[in-house]
């Protein structure tokens, strides 16, 4: 067997507790990483980056953003498409305001800009818990949504309502606007989400992840045990919004090229990060790419299916399909309430032993 | 019953030399409303003691030690902790002068593993801030592994190698309660506050517990302030003992003062009425 767990002992603390402990995962990761570098870019077309992969990356931010508050700290958000049409508005006013800067550098920015209205906003978790949180998170996605349609500082005056992206180039390639490649908008978010991913994992292996979780899981205890839930919650809030301002200045910025905050940044937003990490798998990176990949994937296969396949008209296939992603979230909770990542876990625990039962 | 031991210190009966006063309450009053939890109590706990609390259900005993963990503010009276007076503070902040504890029922982090919860203890003393942290370099990775062998350590004290990866969920109840007795010690507290730590245990699960106690006094002198119902165990593990009933104080002592002291008999067996 190529895949086995027995005689990788590890003899130093930093092997033990690094990302990948068994050698066929790290080599996994290692030629997932090359075949997401070195060959999808060469294969990559306009569909295919658009319909797939670039939303599937810029999502799959997002979830590890919004696993961190949810999924790690436990505390619930309902604002994440607010937060996202923060990066959103910032990375705009940014590029519109010093056009010479990187877009790289503008999209960190914004991130941060994210973070700070995103501890702003998670103020009143230090005072309320669960749904009252949530409610208070569901303020400011439409506090936001409202603040960027109002206020015509934040568009530019645009006649529209709108912002559009300007053109802009990094490394000599255009990034983007109009011009930007397939394959030059996929690199551009995958770098981006091998960091966030990266930077994700190490907070949640360390000192921070346990903070977090141990708020999560008890707050009085972790009290006591010495965790100030100020600093740990605020943080999480924090770091949530980072990535989150990230995947939303991506999303506006290489993705839909231009924007109208109430169609963008919706509550539907919210609700679809949120079931991502939910399906996914809550308190797992692993789980984040998951539940971005099944909810990007399944409309597209869905549709090639009803209206490729079988030719059915464009609307049904499309009402349809609402019908069965919204059944199948509904089947797989039913399920398996602690998402693909738990579902994964399980597999590999039975196939340890297989063809044994015990 | 005025409390007998130089303030300097004592040797107890099988020739323990014990320190000082680590820990002093003076004249702790706690209400609820028009409830009197605790009335007018005062002891202290010597450095390197073991000190029960003991007393009938609802005397007060673990309001006690969520006072002496700065759990509750006493509504009136002081708490001297190395001869400091220690006005309120968060919890988190007792944490770090020192102070550790278990709780009556479990209260561990159920989602992580057993390692992670132990190194939870450790959280107190990290010094390496978020960006260190987030790049997994430097001062960051070289704490985590200071600290991974010094919870290692602890592991191997309780002897529980084998579930360190184990999620905390998945454990039965006494090795729950080990975990978290190893979060508590994981902390290198001064003083360890352990409520009912052989709760629900069986005879033998009780007297693995009872040796890791006295093994972590006498080996890394941790001072203990245990409260606990099984009374052969608390009268075999502890130096001094305090008595409570209905929220007062009725008997401090040497387990054997204690036993003797016709109050304690009063409480525990009941007074005839006539």
């Amino acid at each position: 067997m190529l895949y086995r767990e027995a005689g990788d002992f590890k003899t130093t603390y930093s092997e033990d507790s690094q990302t990948f402990p068994i050698f066929f995962d790290r080599m996994g990761y290692y030629v997932t990483l090359l075949l997401a570098f070195g060959l999808v870019p060469l294969f990559i077309n306009d569909y295919w980056a658009n319909a797939v992969f670039v939303p599937f990356l810029i999502y799959a931010i997002a979830a590890i953003g919004l696993n961190i508050l949810v999924g790690f700290a436990g505390q619930v958000s309902l604002g994440t498409g607010g937060f996202m049409a923060v990066g959103a508005y910032s990375v705009y006013k940014l590029m519109t305001s010093f056009p010479d800067v990187p877009v790289l550098i503008h999209v960190l920015i914004a991130g941060a800009i994210t973070a700070f209205v995103g501890v702003l906003f998670g103020l009143p978790s230090l005072r309320i818990k669960g749904f009252y949180l949530a409610v208070a998170t569901l303020a400011a996605q439409f506090f936001l949504v409202w603040l960027f349609n109002k206020v015509p500082w934040f568009y530019n005056y645009s006649a529209s309502g709108q912002i559009t992206v300007p053109q802009s180039k990094m490394l000599g390639f255009y990034v983007t606007g109009a011009q930007t490649s397939a394959s030059a908008k996929y690199l551009f978010c995958l770098v981006v989400l091998v960091f966030v991913a990266v930077v994700a994992r190490n907070l949640t292996r360390g000192t921070m992840g346990r903070k977090w979780m141990a708020i999560r899981d008890m707050d009085i205890a972790a009290e006591i045990i010495g965790v100030n839930p100020l600093n740990a919650k605020l943080t999480a809030f924090a770091v949530s919004s980072f990535f989150i301002g990230i995947a939303g200045a991506l999303f506006f910025a290489v993705y839909l090229g231009a924007a109208e905050v109430t169609e963008a940044f919706s509550i539907q937003k919210s609700f679809l990060i949120l079931f991502m990490v939910i399906i996914g798998g809550l308190g797992s990176i692993f789980g984040s790419f998951a539940g971005a990949a099944f909810l990007v994937l399944l409309p597209v296969f869905l549709k090639n299916v009803l209206v490729g396949q079988l030719g059915w008209p464009t609307d049904l296939a499309a009402h349809l399909e609402l019908m069965i992603v919204g059944a199948l979230i509904v089947g797989f909770l039913i399920a398996e309430p602690h998402g693909m990542a738990q579902l994964w876990r399980l597999a590999k625990e039975k196939l340890r032993l297989w063809p044994f039962p015990h | 019953m005025p409390v007998s031991h130089a303030e300097e210190g004592y040797v107890t009966a099988d020739g323990r030399q014990i320190g000082g006063t680590l820990m002093e309450l003076r004249n702790i009053t706690l209400r609820f409303g028009g409830v009197v939890a605790i009335k007018d109590i005062s002891f202290d706990i010597h450095d390197g003691e073991i000190r029960a609390i003991i007393g009938p259900n609802g005397a007060g005993k673990s309001s006690m030690l969520n006072v002496i963990s700065g759990f509750y503010i006493p509504t009136e009276g002081d708490v001297y902790f190395k001869k400091v007076k220690r006005g309120p503070m968060k919890p988190y902040e007792v944490a770090r002068l020192g102070i550790a504890r278990t709780f009556q029922n479990i209260a561990l982090f159920d989602g992580m593993s057993v390692l992670d919860n132990i190194m939870t203890g450790r959280l107190t003393m990290i010094k390496s801030g978020l960006l260190s942290q987030a790049i997994w370099y430097g001062a960051a990775a070289r704490e985590e592994y200071q600290h991974r062998e010094k919870v290692e350590r602890i592991i191997d004290f309780l002897e529980i190698q084998n579930i360190r990866k184990t999620p905390v969920g998945r454990l039965p109840y006494g090795l729950k309660k080990r975990v978290e007795l190893a979060r508590a010690l994981a902390a290198e507290p001064k003083l360890l506050l352990l409520d009912e730590p052989m709760a629900g245990m069986n005879v033998e699960e009780k007297e693995d517990m009872s040796r890791f106690i006295l093994d972590l006094n006498d080996e890394f002198g941790t001072t203990i302030c245990l409260i606990e119902h099984d009374m052969g165990v608390v009268m075999d593990l502890s130096d001094r003992v305090v008595v409570m009933d209905y929220g007062r104080k009725i008997g401090d002592g040497t387990p054997d003062e204690v036993r003797n002291n016709q109050d304690v008999i009063d409480a525990y067996l009941g007074v005839a009425h006539d």
